[in-house]
């Protein structure tokens, strides 16, 4: 598989990356910035997974298992947080 | 050999497509206008483009073990990405975040007026 494959693949996920920052600092409302950072770290798990492939290795497997399995708790906790406040 | 150089394309396809699902969502991050219509452009790629990277990871590593793993990590994500993506959206509903003529149809609002009134402040929060 040629390189620019890779080169490609690693420049899409950094631009979401990016536009997820982009959202996380100008977003309006603390939702905006829970949405993007939730994107944020999907797309770390895809460019972790994108480098498994590159180098043929599947040590970061298990941090793509941690991340996927507790990447909901934090925007639960805000939106909990959220709808707590404006209850009360 | 022709079999591996098969599988090498198809896993460049495959990432390639995961990558352009999360340019996707990026994009509609930066450009759709409330809280609400983000959530809808973030949450698809959430569950494919990691189905896309992770289909890619497979056909690269052919190995039973990793497979599995592979399926346990998408199953985990398809349960909490939902989670987490109704909990923002309850979130903004109930906390006003959404704008009520920004919606066509708000069944929710109906569920809420057909329910009958009830404190809802939790025990012990006060």
């Amino acid at each position: 598989m040629s390189d620019w494959v890779f080169l490609a693949v690693g420049v899409m996920l950094l631009i979401a990356g990016l536009l997820a920052l982009y959202r996380i600092i100008r977003g309006p409302s603390i939702l905006d910035r829970m949405i993007a950072s939730d994107m944020l770290l999907t797309t770390i798990i895809c460019a972790l997974g994108a480098e498994m492939v590159y180098n043929g290795h599947t040590r970061s497997l298990p941090a793509m298992l941690v991340l996927a399995s507790t990447a909901f708790l934090g925007s639960v906790v805000v939106a909990r947080y959220v709808s707590r406040r404006t209850n009360s | 050999m022709i079999l591996d150089s098969i599988l090498d394309i198809l896993t460049g396809v495959f990432l390639l497509l995961g990558g352009f699902l999360s340019v996707a969502a990026g994009v509609g991050l930066l450009r759709f206008p409330d809280a609400i219509a983000r959530l809808h452009a973030t949450t698809k790629p959430q569950i494919l483009g990691l189905a896309f990277v992770l289909l890619a990871i497979a056909l690269q590593e052919r190995q039973l073990s990793t497979i599995l793993l592979l399926i346990f990590l998408l199953i985990f994500q398809m349960i909490t990405a939902p989670v987490s993506a109704h909990m923002i959206a309850r979130a903004g509903y109930r906390g006003g975040i959404i704008a009520p003529h920004s919606l066509l149809v708000d069944e929710l609002e109906q569920a809420i007026d057909a329910a009958p009134e009830f404190d809802d402040t939790e025990p012990g929060s006060e």
